[in-house]
């Protein structure tokens, strides 16, 4: 059982290039970094929020309120920058400091009054949207110039795609969560209490300060991806971002992470959102075949990811206890 | 004295019932007006009983997962599902009886799934019914192939949302059927006994000879006949199938219901009673602010700050700090040494 | 011990859970440079006396004192940091993590404000080398035996810690080998100076490495000695006391060692849990297994029952082999077990008393045949007065009724099913003297009105009381069947405290 750590990740990359395999040899014209530019453009807010869930998700949590959040920042960014002449900027800090802080109270009510995170978050999804419902109940056009020229911000990529600068920040966010997730004491502690309360509290984790900061964390990711699918959608609209939540753990648990806690890497998420982009891209290039097969495929690799991490736990807890039993089998006494 | 336990127990929940309605009755004074036209009841009370129908359905399914220590995510799922195959059903050519009996199979056969990996796959119930959740919408739309499937020929089945009987609207007979059946088939028989046994410590109950799995499967089972039922409703009433918008979020209020009504997320002790009055307490709420001419959109707030207060005042850290008002700080003390103890 | 300051003392402590005394007035001294064994069975006070060290609990009354400074941890850690580290049998330690990270959790090496993952990783294996391991310390501590991972928990205390380090039963997983390894690391850390205690039930290690006895008894300080020259018959009536007036014994029927035995075990077992026995158990007889604890008691009951499948043997009801692979099975049999674990397994606390005890009655008839309310109140309105089970009202939660209680409404539970065979595991544990002796009484009336029982205890004078047999067990093996004039406290304890052939002579 050495590698059964990476297995689930391996499995997730082996599906990824199967897929991409299917797709080009389908459609040859899909291996262009044309195509890559636009799957990482149109799923940038996705994998935004993706990273938060993926911490979320290692530390034994849940966090509903992502597309809510979405659709919140979307609305205040589009409504303040029509009302007010604050510059986008100035509205990207407010907002992301209002995000996070929406973040922190929710891991805060998690800890404190000891509630599965599922039903927290999900009184912070229907508050998120609801709040956002009463900014505005339209669609909201976003004009400002400053939009327009982060938009036209590009890099160009042999072959003709482009990498605008959502995707950048995508790519630059999953970076910096792998550091986070890895190489920081943050990181460590989450993974420790998605591995086992007691023993993280034993061990001297500081737990309620680390539940607040994941959900901090969730929420500032969300904020970000607001910010980024506003840039995206150059408008703001209550009703959007339905069920991203959805797609973001779908994201997570495809990348291999244990829907439990405790294993996996936010390296996985990334595949995970590619192997969604690719289903997408491939739907697309078809033509033939309508959007509904997207959910469809994501449910059976749920399934097939979930049960094959059922299988790995049933084996090893039959492994530990061979161990035990070929053990005690031997006299006890020396 | 002569109260029925029944009611003497959600005195809270009949109160906030109360409360509301008054309040909507104040809003719009003509509230508890009803009328006969054409044979049929009509006013904004009979409204809420017939709006309330897919919730309320829910809920009663999802009082007796909840109670068992489970949850369903896929119910609103399951609804689109069966709205789609009862429209399909119907228009091709299909009897009434059959594409009822066919929509229930369906439903059924969607519990039966979530139960088995919850009752013989031992996966946790959030992680099991969200792969329905997830992929229920798509499979809906394969059924009715990305349209929406309309049936505005097919009055026999538009009767089932939309008709009456016995001047009252067929959804509300049919709810209160359901429920009816439910609450007699629970309290009448040992189910009831054993599903909150289940929920409180399975352990213990496999040990004293429940046969669990079988009791887990039967209740995400009928958790799906219900769903199945509330989405022919849903189906019916708008004349078609909306595989992308039945029952979108139908599984939270379903949820919310139960918690209002009473019924702890953790297990155990419940009552559909209580989750009724909880569906009700919401679709008088929905009613009450459409007549007050807000936002509809105002209902996510209130519920979110229902959820909250619910949370609070049911949140292990405050029934601890309540307990400890009633007895002496010592008990409280002994018992978070005995919860380390128990997870060591 | 007036040349050394010793390096922990424990001075007059107390502690009562809900007015139940678990610790009274216990003194505990531990000197440097040693392995003190602390020994007992459950309730004995072990596990409070040691949280009382760890910071787990606060005592009521008396005083620690570490190199002579009072201490008063507030937690775990807390003790941690004041130099007192514990290792526990289950380990708390996180699998998920690398065996780096679970050393250097909370205190990782940093460069850059980052991990610096490298140096963590050199300091683990410098770390590990002092106790001889060598294995990959950027793999998960899931990939590693008990053993080593025992060995891991201990080094990231000591590393921690330093002065003291609690080993609670960190033996009970492992084979010859591994212990052998486990000890070779303890004796080098107590080279050191390092104090250790020692808590097992493997009376053979604490022979082996420990160099002084504390033997607690009902929450009560029975005596420290040292291990030298310690008669092993001494020891073992320390912990389970000796009778002091002969043994009550109750007079048994001839006849019924007769007739054709109700259960039939033949080979019976399961490789790690019990080795495969033999056993006839027959109507109007209480067969009584004795044991210490971890000896194969509870296991053996549970392959019984269902819980737990066996791999070898068979069980024959009234001379017809059944198969008993759950607990439904056995209950279709008329069997019944009062199992140990009283909250988990037995109660279903909120539930109310009447709902307990209707409940295998009830379970068993099927979710169709429901009671009707008013036989439920018959029943359990007979029960808590047959049984004097002290409630204010039958609709009472079952989590608020006293220990002795509850074990009461179990045994209505079980006895409303009407059985042929019953099953007490520890029936008389944590429970008040009144209920005591009417749980006694009540076995001997059960079993003259022709009931099959099979009853483990701690409690050997009780259990010489009531048995027509008792089975000795020992590390997981049947060792000894006494009958007629063996049945004695004394043969009981010679039974256990006796060595294998193979082991080393006392």
């Amino acid at each position: 059982m050495k590698n059964s750590k990476y297995l689930p990740l391996m499995a997730t990359f082996v599906v990824f290039v199967l897929a991409y395999i299917i797709c080009i040899s389908v459609f040859p014209n899909m291996l262009s970094t044309r195509v890559a530019g636009n799957l990482l453009t149109d799923n940038a807010f996705l994998g935004i929020t993706a990273v938060g869930m993926t911490f979320v998700i290692l530390s034994g949590g849940i966090d509903l309120s992502v597309g809510s959040v979405i659709a919140f920042t979307g609305v205040f960014l589009s409504v303040i920058l029509r009302d007010t002449s604050i510059h986008p900027l100035a509205a990207f800090a407010i907002v992301l400091v209002l995000t996070t802080a929406f973040g922190a109270a929710m891991g805060g009510i998690i800890f404190f009054l000891d509630m599965p995170p599922f039903i927290v978050t999900l009184a912070g999804m229907f508050l998120a949207r609801g709040i956002s419902y009463l900014l505005t109940t339209e669609s909201v056009p976003i004009t400002h110039p400053f939009y327009s020229t982060l938009q036209d911000i590009y890099f160009l990529m042999p072959g003709g795609g482009r990498l605008t600068l959502i995707a950048i920040i995508m790519l630059v966010v999953f970076a910096v969560g792998i550091v986070l997730a890895q190489r920081t004491r943050f990181g460590t502690y989450v993974y420790a209490l998605g591995g086992n309360l007691t023993s993280a509290q034993l061990m001297g984790v500081p737990v309620a300060k680390t539940t607040i900061g994941i959900y901090a964390l969730s929420g500032f990711l969300a904020g970000l991806s607001g910010i980024v699918f506003s840039l995206y959608t150059s408008a703001g609209y209550s009703l959007a971002a339905v069920g991203v939540e959805l797609d973001a753990i779908a994201a997570v648990v495809i990348g291999g992470t244990l829907l439990t806690g405790g294993y996996g890497f936010v390296a996985g998420t990334f595949l995970g959102i590619c192997i969604q982009g690719l289903i997408q891209t491939y739907i697309v290039f078809d033509g033939t075949l309508s959007s509904w097969w997207t959910k469809i495929v994501i449910g059976l690799l749920l399934f097939g990811f979930i049960a094959l991490q059922r299988g790995l736990m049933w084996m090893s807890e039959r492994s530990a206890r061979n161990m035990r039993h070929a053990s005690a089998a031997q006299p006890s006494s020396a | 004295m002569a109260v029925p336990t029944i009611v003497r127990e959600r005195t809270p929940q009949l109160i906030v019932l109360v409360v509301i309605l008054a309040l909507n009755a104040i809003i719009s004074p003509g509230f508890f007006s009803i009328e006969i036209q054409n044979d049929r009841l009509y006013g904004s009370l009979i409204d809420v009983l017939n709006r309330g129908a897919p919730v309320t359905l829910l809920a009663i399914g999802m009082t007796l997962v909840i109670a068992t220590k489970g949850i369903d995510l896929s119910v609103g799922a399951v609804m689109a599902i069966v709205g789609a195959v009862a429209a399909s059903l119907i228009t091709s050519g299909y009897s009434l009886p059959a594409t009822l009996a066919g929509s229930l199979f369906v439903g059924l056969a969607c519990g039966l799934w979530n139960g088995a990996l919850v009752a013989l796959l031992d996966i946790q119930p959030i992680i099991a019914t969200l792969i329905l959740m997830v992929a229920g919408r798509g499979i809906a739309q394969l059924i009715t192939e990305g349209v929406i499937l309309t049936f505005n020929d097919k009055p026999e089945l538009i009767f089932v949302g939309s008709g009456s009987f016995l001047s009252l609207p067929m959804p509300v007979i049919i709810w209160v059927v359901v429920a009816i059946l439910a609450i007699l088939v629970v309290r009448r028989s040992a189910l009831g006994l054993l599903i909150e046994a289940i929920g409180v410590n399975r352990r213990a109950s496999t040990l004293s000879g429940v046969n669990s799995r079988v009791i887990l499967l039967a209740v995400y089972a009928v958790s799906g006949l219900c769903a199945a039922v509330a989405g022919v409703i849903a189906a019916a009433d708008i004349k078609g199938a909306d595989a992308n918008n039945a029952g979108l979020w139908l599984e939270m209020d379903a949820i919310l219901a139960v918690v209002i009504g009473g019924t702890s997320l953790l297990g155990g002790r419940f009552s559909l009673v209580g989750s009724l009055m909880g569906a009700m307490i919401i679709q008088s709420l929905n009613t009450g602010i459409l007549l007050a001419g807000f936002p509809p959109e105002f209902n996510l707030i209130i519920k979110a700050v229902i959820i909250l207060i619910i949370l609070i005042v049911q949140s292990p850290a405050s029934q601890a700090a309540m307990a400890g008002f009633r007895t002496n700080r010592h008990t409280v003390a002994v018992k978070t040494e005995n919860r380390e103890h128990a997870a060591r | 011990m007036a040349n050394a300051q010793p390096l922990l003392s424990v001075r007059g402590v107390s502690k009562a859970f809900l007015g139940v005394s678990a610790l009274e007035n216990v003194d505990f001294t531990l000197q440097a440079g040693e392995v003190h064994a602390l020994l007992g069975e459950n309730g004995a006070g072990k596990s409070t006396l040691i949280k009382i060290i760890t910071g787990a609990y606060r005592r009521d009354e008396g005083e620690v004192l570490l190199e002579g400074t009072p201490i008063h941890p507030r937690d775990v850690v807390d003790a941690q940091k004041l130099g007192i580290g514990t290792v526990y049998q289950e380990v708390n330690l996180l699998t998920n993590l690398t065996v780096a990270e679970n050393l250097f959790l909370g205190r990782q090496p940093k460069r850059f404000g980052l991990t610096d993952v490298r140096e963590m990783n050199r300091r683990s294996k410098a770390i590990l080398d002092t106790y001889g391991l060598d294995i990959d310390v950027t793999a998960p501590l899931a990939n590693f035996s008990v053993a080593i991972q025992q060995v891991v928990a201990i080094a990231r205390a000591v590393d921690i810690s330093g002065k003291v380090l609690v080993l609670d039963e960190p033996t009970a997983s492992l084979d010859a080998h591994e212990v052998e390894m486990l000890f070779a690391v303890v004796r080098q850390l107590r080279a050191r100076g390092m104090g250790i205690i020692f808590i097992s039930h493997f009376l053979d290690q604490v022979y082996e490495i420990a160099d002084s006895i504390t033997v607690l008894r009902n929450g009560r300080l029975i005596d420290t000695v040292p291990v030298a020259g310690l008669d092993r018959l001494k020891l073992v009536s320390m912990m389970l006391g000796r009778q002091l007036e002969a043994d009550i014994k109750r007079t048994i029927d001839p006849n019924t060692a007769q007739s054709e035995p109700l259960v039939s075990l033949r080979g019976l077992g399961k490789r790690g849990n019990i080795d495969p026995l033999d056993l006839d158990i027959r109507q109007g007889e209480v067969v009584g297994i004795a044991g210490l604890l971890g000896s194969g008691r509870t296991e053996t009951a549970q392959l019984v029952f269902g819980i737990e499948r066996a791999d070898s043997g068979t069980i024959s009801v009234a001379g017809t082999p059944v198969n008993m692979s759950s607990p439904r099975k056995a209950i279709a049999q008329g069997f019944a077990f009062c199992p140990e674990d009283r909250k988990t397994d037995g109660i279903v606390g909120d539930l109310s008393v009447r709902e307990n005890i209707i409940f295998a009655l009830q379970a068993q008839r099927g979710w169709m045949r429901p009671l009707s309310r008013s036989e439920q109140e018959a029943l359990a309105d007979r029960y808590i007065a047959a049984l004097d089970i002290r409630t204010s009202d039958r609709e009472k939660p079952i989590k608020f009724l006293s220990g002795g209680n509850q074990q009461k409404v179990l045994l209505a539970r079980w006895l409303a099913t009407n059985p042929r065979f019953l099953i007490l595991d520890e029936p008389t544990r944590g429970i008040d003297v009144g209920a005591h002796a009417e749980i006694i009484r009540l076995i001997i009336d059960l079993c003259e009105r022709g009931m099959a029982l099979l009853v483990i205890s701690s409690e050997l004078g009780e259990l010489v009381g009531y048995s027509s047999r008792i089975i000795v067990l020992r590390d997981r093996k049947m060792v000894s069947e006494l009958t007629g004039d063996e049945i004695s406290t004394d043969h009981i304890m010679k039974a256990i405290a006796s060595h294998d052939a193979t082991g080393e002579a006392a």
